[in-house]
């Protein structure tokens, strides 16, 4: 779906600017520019206001980036845990830095905080959903599922 | 000794969530109908008679809050949910709405009618996608039912941003803005949503609710420590048996947590430090672990019970790893509205770093001791406030760990 149609949606709600982000970024990943002024005008706010709410949360992205977004979650239990283990995996089996995307565009990797899913350190999500007790070995496993 | 007491928790796994016959088979929306027939400052002080108080880390009185919007004057007013739940080592919302949606549900109901609310949100963080259906459909059947009456039920997304579990940052948040505190007061229940009338509660608080209608204020007063009673629930993290969660009343203390909830600590290790309460929260050594679990109790040890998470370090863990770690979320998660939690959290990570590194000296142990208290004092909000918490009190009670890595 285009951007326009889908900013439309959320034109009736109020304040909601943010869900349309979020309905954005599923079928795109990120939020282009222009989908960033196409809200403002919808919502009647400023440009610079819509880019002032994409910027402020950690889940939206103005940059362009790989399809399936791996967050791989930092947060002190998880730390303890072992996350640096998956962080060194991942990089190695997707060839790339964290902050970083595929050259083909199929993954982003990122860092979180704490996803709630506490019981079964170490964490990753990718697009949303929760691996648990993630440790270096399960990593190939994980990925193929979105290859 | 205690034992495990289901509350907020009284349906898991008894029913299916997804289907509000369940629920009602149980007796749910029962208080909401007895709660329809009551008057409604006679509703208020039944709850402030239960003395429940606010389980998102503040712990203010809930019906005296109530009571706060209750008598605004106002045509609207709204009902919100805290679900945001981002203190890193919690999960206990999750387990509430994930199990029983509706009990979530029926306490907001609740509390709208209590103060005069037909229009309720729940904010949700981001990082729960899966809870929107689970949420939505729990909705959608309650209005089929028509049990909710003329109250609406809304869900709304956060987009992970920590300091929107602030209730007037989550309030910006839902009006479409960046999440940003605002100055207090005014507060929330005399100006919030839209400049409304609004009550802000947390997942856990709602959950209480129901119960409380039907089995009474005087009941729930009389679970666990008088100042703070009823239960709470408590996720354990870290270097524990049992990583899982309880229900347990109040006066229970951080040792029956660890060693007879918890099971102790794996691999026959040694016990070094807790931190209460979330990222945010305290460190506690041995020599605290009697405390009850119970608000005034853990102020009392400079602790907070905060969410109710437990994060448990053994013998063998590093607390100035640990700490650094911790300085690292908060200078990301401060929002940057006010100086001294913009540049504090900064400052803060930046010294942390510098002895976790091994190349800083007492004068920076210090530094951030002074940082930590003018921090306490000037931040805008709680995060800010807070922030310190974790540096100042590992610092105290574990200083052997500092002093190794001095230069
Ligand atoms: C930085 C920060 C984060 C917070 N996060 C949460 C949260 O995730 N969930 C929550 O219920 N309360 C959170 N709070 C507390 C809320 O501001 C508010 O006190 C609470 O939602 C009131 O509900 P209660 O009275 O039922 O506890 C947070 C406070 C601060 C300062
Ligand atoms: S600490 Fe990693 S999921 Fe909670």
């Amino acid at each position: 779906m285009d951007y326009k149609d889908i900013i439309a949606k959320y034109a009736d709600m109020p304040g909601g600017i943010i869900e349309s982000f979020h309905a954005i970024q599923k079928e795109l990943s990120y939020l282009p520019e222009e989908a960033i002024v196409e809200a403002a005008k919808v919502f009647n706010i400023p440009a610079a206001e819509a880019y002032g709410v994409a910027t402020f949360y950690s889940m939206f992205s103005t940059n362009s980036r790989g399809k399936n977004v791996i967050r791989i979650c930092e947060s002190a239990p998880c730390h303890v845990a072992g996350a640096a283990e998956v962080v060194a995996a991942l990089e190695r089996e997707l060839g790339i830095k964290m902050g970083e995307s595929t050259p083909d565009g199929l993954f982003a990797l990122e860092f979180t905080e704490c996803v709630g899913q506490c019981q079964a350190t170490p964490v990753i999500t990718i697009n949303g959903k929760p691996y648990l007790d993630v440790s270096p070995a399960k990593i190939p496993g994980i990925l193929a599922e979105y290859k | 000794m205690a034992e495990e007491m289901r509350i907020v928790l009284r349906n898991y796994g008894k029913i299916d969530p997804l289907k509000i016959e369940d629920y009602i088979a149980q007796g749910g929306y029962k208080p909401l109908e007895k709660a329809r027939s009551m008057d409604k400052e006679a509703l208020i002080d039944e709850v402030k008679k239960s003395n429940l108080r606010g389980r998102g880390g503040a712990g203010f009185n809930c019906g005296q809050k109530w009571l706060f919007a209750y008598k605004a004057d106002s045509d609207v007013k709204y009902v919100i949910c805290n679900a945001d739940e981002g203190e890193p080592g919690t999960y206990k919302d999750r387990m509430i709405m994930e199990n029983d949606p509706h009990t979530v549900l029926e306490g907001m109901a609740i509390c709208g009618y209590a103060i005069g609310a037909t229009k309720g949100y729940i904010y949700l963080r981001g990082e729960y996608p899966q809870l929107v259906d689970i949420l939505n459909t729990a909705i959608a059947q309650a209005k089929e039912k028509g049990v909710l009456g003329e109250f609406d039920i809304e869900v709304r997304s956060g987009a992970g941003a920590y300091v929107c579990g602030e209730e007037t940052a989550l309030i910006e948040s839902i009006e479409g803005k960046r999440g940003e505190p605002r100055y207090k007061p005014p507060y929330p229940p005399v100006e919030g949503l839209w400049n409304k009338p609004t009550i802000v509660n947390n997942v856990e608080t709602f959950a209480n609710i129901p119960v409380i209608l039907e089995k009474g204020g005087d009941w729930y007063a009389s679970i666990g420590v008088p100042s703070y009673p009823g239960t709470k629930v408590f996720t354990l993290t870290g270097d524990i048996n049992n990583k899982t969660f309880f229900e347990v009343p109040t006066n229970t203390t951080v040792r029956e947590l660890i060693y007879k909830f918890g099971g102790g600590i794996p691999g026959g290790k040694k016990f070094k430090a807790v931190q209460i309460g979330g990222t945010s929260g305290a460190f506690l050594s041995e020599e605290q672990l009697d405390t009850p679990v119970a608000f005034d109790n853990m102020a009392a040890v400079g602790a907070t019970l905060g969410s109710g998470a437990v994060f448990v370090l053994d013998e063998s863990r590093d607390v100035v790893d640990v700490t650094t770690r911790i300085a690292k979320f908060f200078e990301h998660e401060s929002c940057g509205k006010c100086a001294p939690c913009r540049e504090g959290t900064a400052r803060m990570h930046e010294l942390m770093e510098k002895l976790n590194a091994g190349k800083g000296s007492a004068a920076d142990i210090a530094l951030l001791e002074r940082l930590g208290r003018v921090m306490s004092y000037s931040c805008l909000c709680g995060l800010g406030q807070a922030a310190p918490t974790p540096v100042l009190t590992t610092i105290e009670r574990f200083q052997a760990d500092y002093n190794a890595k001095l230069m």
